[in-house]
């Protein structure tokens, strides 16, 4: 094997430093068509045969892997594993074969009809069908000879490679075997990005090229430069292991706070109660974006008065005298909800969503607002509550009547369409806060698509002109006469960006809870004329890059806790 | 013929675990288990041995269940059988 090395540049999404063996993500298995025949020369009793073997194979490699897991786990992996040699399923399909059909299409055939059955019975059992359908996949798999569907499975880690990750591929992600994530597709806000965040994984995504990693190969992935480099040599090795060795982080006292002794409260992401208990309990100084759409994801019609009052109470009881923002419904584009939004827009992100809504269909959001009331009576949280996609001073104006009527006492909006941090200052004098969605903001100024990869550089949160309308808004707010500025973005969670937040005027910062102790530990090591020095060095930057390398040269406790 | 009738013990019904349990358990007998919901005709019955036609009984916790099996040993097999769907698998 070559000892040469290749490096592959893409966009470092979590921090960490780590060497390891490929791994690739399979493609998905395609169906067969359907009742497609018998091979040429074969016979229905070889046909049989094989498709046997294939079964038995399969239940043998979920059985052994059912004897590796545990808990729960091992459970399900025994329950597949006897799917995959049920007599049943294997008798329908045999009655295929034997009527002409080769074994992919028949095996394909006769577990449809099993997960049409169980998915009829509704609930456990419905998602049971998604086993049959897994099962089946790996069927396939194994008659055609090709590596089995979803996320591989080893005994030793190893770096996860892939094209992109769909959440569903996330959620069976093992954090014990994948030591990296490298993706050639996919953006800083993609699914791979926000798991490997919340995991404390490394990752890179949008490395172009990295197509050509197999199986097996040594790399070095890199999540703080966003590099991944084959046949890493003793260079690599060295930065392995002091990443390895950093120091570990404290743990996040609850006080944000810089060198000097600046307060800057750091609040958590929330998208329900259970997610909201675990945010306090990392010392999270309120809540600074409850995504209300958890409440009415996946369902067909709008969630009842009752529903939303019990969803937004669970938040707001995890933060009793702590202030809580809540973001009403955010539908449209990536998030679309059937009774809301209209999935034929040419332009999805740039049509009705967020607050453009209320005009579509009025009533969903005065409803919202007299449920988030009712809840915040019911509580002790000091509830603030803002709206998504405003972009005009009047369309402020109108949320802040429409809050203000449902008896909430603080209405605000957020700053993520340019024009809206542009007019920042008339915005903030018709409401009583803004909160920056940085990754919107992003999108909408450097006019790149958040979900493209090949838009990835441009799709950064530090490219100077968006470090600028943060800028222009907190100057907004001090002309407004000092309202609070808030960021709510991925911006937010990246230790040096969030310094330079601070330098540019920002009060609050709001982030996924596992940010907290690196973000607070390097707040920590500045202080605000520090801070303010940094932001100018970054707004004179002439791309993203430029920016965070010379912002991150300037903090060297980045280097002492890997990050 | 031996039959048994058996009700379902476990709290969340025959779903995947006491099912891969029972399946298990009918596969290991010495002669061939069917199984049909109690009122269902014999020849509707379905292979004890396979899960996904348990899944697909859709037995819920309080389902009676009939188990029957013909030959040698079938009386003792049916006995431990209707034990295993009689124990409540999810309390363990």
């Amino acid at each position: 094997m070559s000892t040469q090395q290749v490096s592959y540049h893409g966009v470092g999404v979590s921090a960490g430093r780590v060497i390891g063996p490929v791994l690739r993500m399979p493609d998905p298995i395609a169906a067969p068509s359907d009742g497609a025949p018998l091979p040429e020369g074969s016979t229905a009793q070889a046909e049989i045969e094989r498709l046997t073997a294939a079964t038995q194979s399969v239940a043998a490699q979920l059985k052994a892997r059912a004897a590796t897991a545990t808990g729960d786990a091992q459970g399900v992996l025994k329950a597949t594993a006897l799917m995959a040699s049920d007599r049943t399923l294997l008798k329908s399909a045999s009655t295929l074969v034997s009527g002409g059909t080769c074994a992919e299409s028949a095996i394909w055939e006769a577990a449809d009809a099993v997960a049409t059955q169980l998915a009829a019975l509704g609930g456990y059992m419905a998602e049971r069908a998604g086993d049959v359908l897994d099962v089946r996949a790996r069927i396939v798999a194994e008659l055609r000879g090709v590596p089995a569907p979803g996320i591989p499975d080893s005994q030793e880690p190893f770096v996860l490679a892939a094209v992109d990750l769909a959440p569903a591929d996330t959620a069976t992600l093992d954090p014990a075997k994948v030591l990296a994530l490298v993706t050639s597709d996919g953006g800083p806000q993609s699914h791979t990005a926000i798991i490997a965040r919340s995991l404390g994984l490394p990752a890179i995504v949008a490395a172009t090229g990295t197509t050509a990693l197999r199986d097996g190969m040594q790399v070095f992935a890199d999540g703080i430069s966003g590099t991944v480099t084959t046949n890493p040599g003793a260079e690599q090795e060295h930065l392995a292991a002091t990443y390895a060795n950093r120091e570990p982080l404290p743990d996040f006292d609850g006080h944000g706070v810089l060198a000097d002794g600046h307060p800057v409260p750091l609040l958590a992401n929330v998208g329900g109660g259970k997610d909201a208990q675990a945010a306090a309990a990392a010392g999270a100084q309120g809540v600074g974006l409850l995504r209300t759409e958890f409440c009415f994801l996946g369902r067909d019609a709008e969630p009842t008065h009752e529903e939303q009052v019990q969803a937004y109470g669970a938040v707001f009881e995890a933060f009793a005298g702590k202030k809580v923002v809540v973001r009403t419904l955010d539908a449209g584009a990536d998030k679309p909800l059937p009774f809301l939004t209209d999935t034929t827009e040419p332009n999805p992100a740039l049509g009705v969503r967020g607050y453009r809504t209320d005009a579509a269909s009025p009533g969903v959001l005065a409803r919202q607002l007299a449920a988030i009331a009712q809840a915040a009576a019911e509580h002790q949280a000091e509830v603030w509550t803002m709206a998504p996609m405003i972009s005009t001073p009047a369309e402020a104006g109108a949320f802040a009547a429409m809050v203000s009527a449902a008896g909430l006492p603080t209405g605000g909006t957020m700053i993520e369409v340019p024009s809206a941090a542009v007019l920042a200052g008339g915005i903030l004098s018709r409401c009583d806060f803004v909160s920056l969605g940085t990754n919107d903001l992003t999108q909408y100024t450097m006019a790149a698509d958040r979900q493209l990869g090949t838009m990835a550089e441009l799709n950064d949160p530090w490219q100077p002109a968006v470090l600028h309308l943060v800028k222009a808004t907190a100057e907004g707010a001090l002309d407004a006469g000092g309202k609070p500025v808030g960021v709510c973005g991925e911006a937010a969670a990246d230790p040096a960006l969030a310094v330079v937040l601070v330098g540019l005027g920002v009060n609050t910062l709001s982030m996924n809870k596992r940010a907290l102790p690196p973000v607070a530990a390097v707040l920590r090591t500045v202080d605000l004329p520090a801070a303010q020095r940094l932001a100018a060095l970054a707004l004179e930057a002439d791309s993203a890059s430029e920016a965070r390398r010379l912002v991150r040269a300037e903090l060297p406790e980045l280097d002492r806790f890997g990050l | 013929m031996a039959e048994r009738q058996a009700v379902i013990g476990s709290r969340v019904g025959l779903h995947a675990r006491p099912a891969a349990i029972f399946a298990e358990a009918a596969a290991e007998a010495p002669v061939e288990v069917t199984i049909a919901l109690e009122g269902e005709p014999a020849e509707d019955a379905l292979d004890a041995s396979s899960i996904l036609s348990l899944m697909g009984l859709g037995a819920e916790y309080g389902t009676t269940v009939i188990l029957r099996a013909e030959g040698e040993g079938a009386e003792a097999a049916l006995d431990e059988l209707a034990k295993v769907l009689e124990t409540d698998h999810d309390s363990e």
